[in-house]
């Protein structure tokens, strides 16, 4: 029997924080609410550590049971946790990462004026998340699911005196709803043809039945549902649209939800639904085509990016195409391991850029920067590291993971092959693009002033400006560096297979023979290093050597790069299609003709008709004592009747 | 031979019809006093029953159930007849059309 | 013999009533108001109720009605007069009334059948009566007791002088 290992704790305990800091937060100093929410989260990471250290002694699954919730006669559900392999992977992935994205916060965020609010939503982010992960059931997964949507909206939203931020927060909300409702229907088909939602019980229901051929079927619908909220969650087409907008959030939220652990949701929920997808072969492959048309789609808006927070958030949208790509030719331990390297490099890129507009006064544009690799040095060091691990360079993670993804995918079909592999190079090209145009050359920005458009004061300058970048503080570095330490060593768990086998008890074993030898693995590897290297030589000839090639470029490319660079205008065809439609809908029909002239009016009938009424009855009481007599003879007598009537009558 | 029992309907009957009369009295006078006899005529009425019944199943209790009734109406009577002197007082009048305050 | 004085007795009842409804001064319907009283007690005499009918003379009509002649001339009440009724009273209440009278009157009558009640059927003495008002309603004979007593404090509040202003200013 297994120990009792107190998982609640790891939950519960950045949720106490996040309470603490949000009532008593903000009378407190910034030290206390520091302390709490580093301690709370700190904590989490150190239980979840501990159970790590455990885990081999344990029998798997481990399941801890809370409490019970729903209890009716054909469908119960209650609030427990569930680990095993693949829940232990996303355990130290969320809590470790959002730990040091915790720390790192505490540099960033020092001057906002609502720092503990920051804090209080950050431990509320990572409550739900931590539930979401640990859930041993659809239900409790869904609570953790929306609740990580919640804490997305105020995160995103967190400076909601800007209007393109609360717009953003609601974009991101709304477009997530759209998914959350296909993830509602595959539940209710779950608990209509197995009865349950829990895990162990719905895939022992579905384990005897066979794979469902000709793309018809219960499991088929189910999947592709699921997949429809994992593509509002995790942003794939056609519900990514959220995802650029919601960097107008502070970047340590734009590193810990959109990069590392929201955002991935959505690939855990597939992964740890296999049973279900490995029996519907047409929904996995639904999965794979829009993970391969998001990775590539993305990529290609991302090259022509100006901002450095949205050339990050498309890589986001891009990368978690991989993920889903390989969730959908079978290979779901590719994915994962994708997922953790990606919370390692994506989450240092976003810090480091964080760091960068730290020291350029809030500035995001990349055309106002440059040459910042002198006055930034280990924000350069950090971020080249992960520049070359999510460009698939070698030794780095990014390579291990992103090289077993297009293996994998090229057993199945070496379209989806072809097509990752020229996302690769696109991926390799912005992303030194980035590189380049931020830290090399002439430095194009203007003099930093004493505030930022982040609303952050770089601590310690006169009001009158300084003259220059400056590196950011020790505590904003230190999380930087070990994530980059951990881009550089964090691959080689793959090597050999040993993730995969680690998680085979999840996953089922290894999948069947490979088609074809390793010799053409070896090439194929080749041939993807191959294209990283030239994309990154690309950037470096149009971004370094010769710096007006890419505008002649842009201008002889006309129309085709104005589409681009205006993300193919699929936020303005969302708005005429969809949006638009909706609002004026809502405006003439549901406001003018429903609320007022109906609602409204029953409402306001209703009072004038009491009113009517009421003067009419008002002529009853006159005062008149005999008209009073009267009416009491009258009812005197139709009572009696009635009661003659009903003990004679009958 | 004239009988000598009297159908038990025959005095409900006439307690019923004191009743009515009282009710049709309440009903058309308006001499505030007259209305105040006419409540005593239903009482009357009404103790006619009771007896009759009482006497029909022999069950003493109706007598002291009448004893009660004519307290009451006793108590009453005093109390009205001291509030129509008080009406009287202030508005001059026993015409009970003239006693409408009582509204809205 | 039981019947004729039944009837003999009913006619005065019946006479006294509507003769109250006919006068027009108050005094008139008072004295018919006596009348019926006193043909009431010839019908609890007829029943065998000695007592309620000798309660019925010493108190009905030997207190109240006396109270209500003082009270007619002490307000030196005149004939009717004429006022605009209630429509209501007339035209709903009496109708109605009637209408329900005359539905009780024949369930009476269906249901009834051959019952009669003899001459003098009710048994019991005083005593009888004593004893059952003493013992098993004696709650309710000190209940209104407390009620007389709550009258007379009424009526003389009620019936009493107001103060005049005058008095009151100082």
């Amino acid at each position: 029997m297994n120990p009792n290992l107190n998982l609640w704790l790891i939950p519960i305990l950045p949720l106490a924080g996040a309470a603490i800091n949000g009532f008593l937060g903000k009378k407190s100093s910034r030290r206390a609410v520091t302390t709490i929410a580093l301690f709370f989260s700190g904590a989490a990471f150190a239980w979840a550590l501990w159970v790590a250290l455990r885990f081999s002694s344990l029998s798997l699954p481990y399941q801890e049971y809370l409490a019970h919730w729903i209890r009716s006669d054909s469908f119960s559900a209650d609030f427990a946790f569930y680990l095993d392999q693949l829940s232990l992977v996303m355990l130290l992935v969320v809590t470790g990462v959002g730990f040091l994205i915790h720390i790192y916060s505490v540099g960033y965020m020092w001057d906002d004026p609502s720092y503990y609010r920051f804090f209080s939503y950050l431990n509320l982010f990572m409550f739900f998340m931590l539930t979401l992960v640990l859930a041993n059931n659809y239900l409790v997964m869904f609570i953790g699911w929306e609740g990580v949507g919640l804490a997305s909206y105020l995160l995103i939203g967190f400076w909601f005196t800007k209007d393109s931020a609360a717009s953003a927060g609601k974009k991101a909300f709304i477009v997530n709803r759209i998914g959350d409702f296909g993830f509602l229907i595959a539940l209710f088909l779950l608990i209509k043809h197995f009865g349950s939602l829990n895990f162990e019980q719905v895939f022992q229901g579905i384990a005897p039945l066979g794979v469902e051929t000709a793309g018809a079927g219960l499991l088929t619908a189910i999947g592709i549902l699921l997949m429809v909220g994992a593509c509002g969650k995790s942003a794939q087409i056609p519900l990514y649209v959220w995802l650029p907008d919601a960097m107008e959030g502070p970047t340590p939220v734009s590193a810990l939800i959109h990069a590392a652990t929201m955002v991935t949701a959505g690939v855990y929920m597939v992964s740890r639904s296999h049973t279900i997808f490995e029996r519907a072969p047409t929904a996995l492959t639904v999965v794979a085509i829009i993970g391969t048309l998001t990775a590539f789609f993305a990529a290609t808006i991302g090259i022509a990016q100006t901002d450095i927070k949205k050339v990050l958030a498309y890589s986001t949208i891009s990368q978690l195409g991989y993920m889903f790509m390989a969730c959908g030719v079978g290979a779901f331990s590719a994915g994962i391991f994708h997922l953790m390297t990606h919370a390692f490099f994506k989450g240092l890129l976003f810090l480091g850029a964080g760091s960068v507009l730290h020291a350029c006064g809030g500035e995001q544009d990349m055309r106002k920067m440059g040459g910042l690799k002198s006055f930034i040095p280990w924000t350069f060091l950090t971020m080249g590291i992960a520049t070359l691990a999510i460009a698939g360079i070698p030794p780095l993670a990014g390579f291990w993971s992103k090289d077993e993804i297009l293996w994998k995918a090229y057993q199945v079909s070496w379209v989806y092959w072809a097509i990752g592999v020229v996302t690769a190079f696109l991926t390799s090209f912005y992303m030194f693009r980035l590189l380049f145009m931020t830290f090399f050359g002439e430095y194009r920005g203007a003099s930093v002033e004493a505030h930022g458009s982040h609303g952050h004061d770089p601590h310690g300058h006169d009001a009158d400006g300084h003259g220059g970048p400056h590196e950011s503080p020790m505590v904003m570095l230190v999380p930087l560096m070990i994530l980059a330490l951990l881009s550089l060593v964090g691959g080689f768990v793959g090597w050999g297979h040993h993730f995969e086998h680690f998680l085979a008890p999840v996953f089922g074993s290894v999948e069947a023979a490979e088609v074809a030898s390793h010799g053409t693995e070896l090439l194929l590897m080749g041939v993807s290093v191959a294209l990283a290297f030239l994309g990154a030589w690309l950037a470096y000839v149009l971004y370094c050597s010769r710096p007006e090639l890419p505008q002649r470029i842009a201008a002889s490319l006309g129309g085709l790069y104005q589409t681009v660079v205006h993300k193919y205008y699929i936020d303005e065809l969302y708005g005429a299609l969809f949006v638009k439609p909706l609002i004026d809908g809502s405006t003439r029909i549901l406001w003018q003709d429903v609320d007022r002239k109906v609602i409204d009016a029953a409402v306001n009938d209703a009072g004038d008709g009491a009113r009517h009424v009421s003067d009419e009855a008002r002529h009853m009481q006159s005062g008149n004592i005999r008209s009073y007599a009267g009416w009491i003879a009258v009812g005197s007598a139709v009572v009696i009747a009635f009661m003659i009537w009903m003990a004679v009558g009958r | 031979m004239v009988p000598s029992y009297v159908p038990l309907s025959y005095y409900l009957m006439l307690g019923g019809f004191l009743f009515a009369c009282g009710v049709v009295g309440f009903l058309i006078k308006r001499n505030i006093i007259t209305i105040f006899m006419s409540i005593e005529l239903m009482l009357n009425g009404v103790n006619l029953s009771f007896v009759a019944f009482a006497a029909h199943w022999h069950a003493l209790a109706g007598q002291v159930f009448v004893f009660f009734v004519m307290v009451v109406a006793a108590a009453e009577a005093a109390v009205g007849l001291a509030i129509i002197i008080a009406v009287y007082r202030t508005r001059e009048t026993l015409n009970v059309d003239q006693v409408n305050l009582l509204k809205l | 013999m039981h019947l004729i004085l039944f009837l003999a007795f009913g006619a005065v009842c019946v006479g006294g009533a509507i003769n109250l409804l006919a006068q027009r001064h108050p005094i008139n319907s008072a004295l018919s108001l006596i009348a019926v009283m006193a043909a009431l007690a010839g019908e609890y005499l007829l029943l065998g109720a000695e007592f309620v009918a000798a309660v019925q003379v010493i108190v009905y009509a030997g207190a109240v009605m006396v109270l209500f002649v003082f009270v007619i001339m002490l307000l030196n009440a005149g004939e009717e007069e004429e006022t605009k009724g209630s429509r209501v009273a007339i035209l709903l209440g009496v109708p109605g009334m009637l209408t329900g009278s005359v539905l009780v009157a024949w369930v009476v009558l269906r249901q009834s059948g051959n019952e009669a009640v003899a001459i003098g059927a009710l048994p019991g003495s005083p005593q009888d009566i004593a004893q059952l008002l003493f013992h098993d309603f004696l709650l309710p004979f000190e209940v209104t007791s407390v009620l007389i007593l709550i009258a007379i404090m009424g009526a003389v509040v009620l019936a009493s002088k107001p103060e005049t202003p005058a008095g009151k200013a100082d």
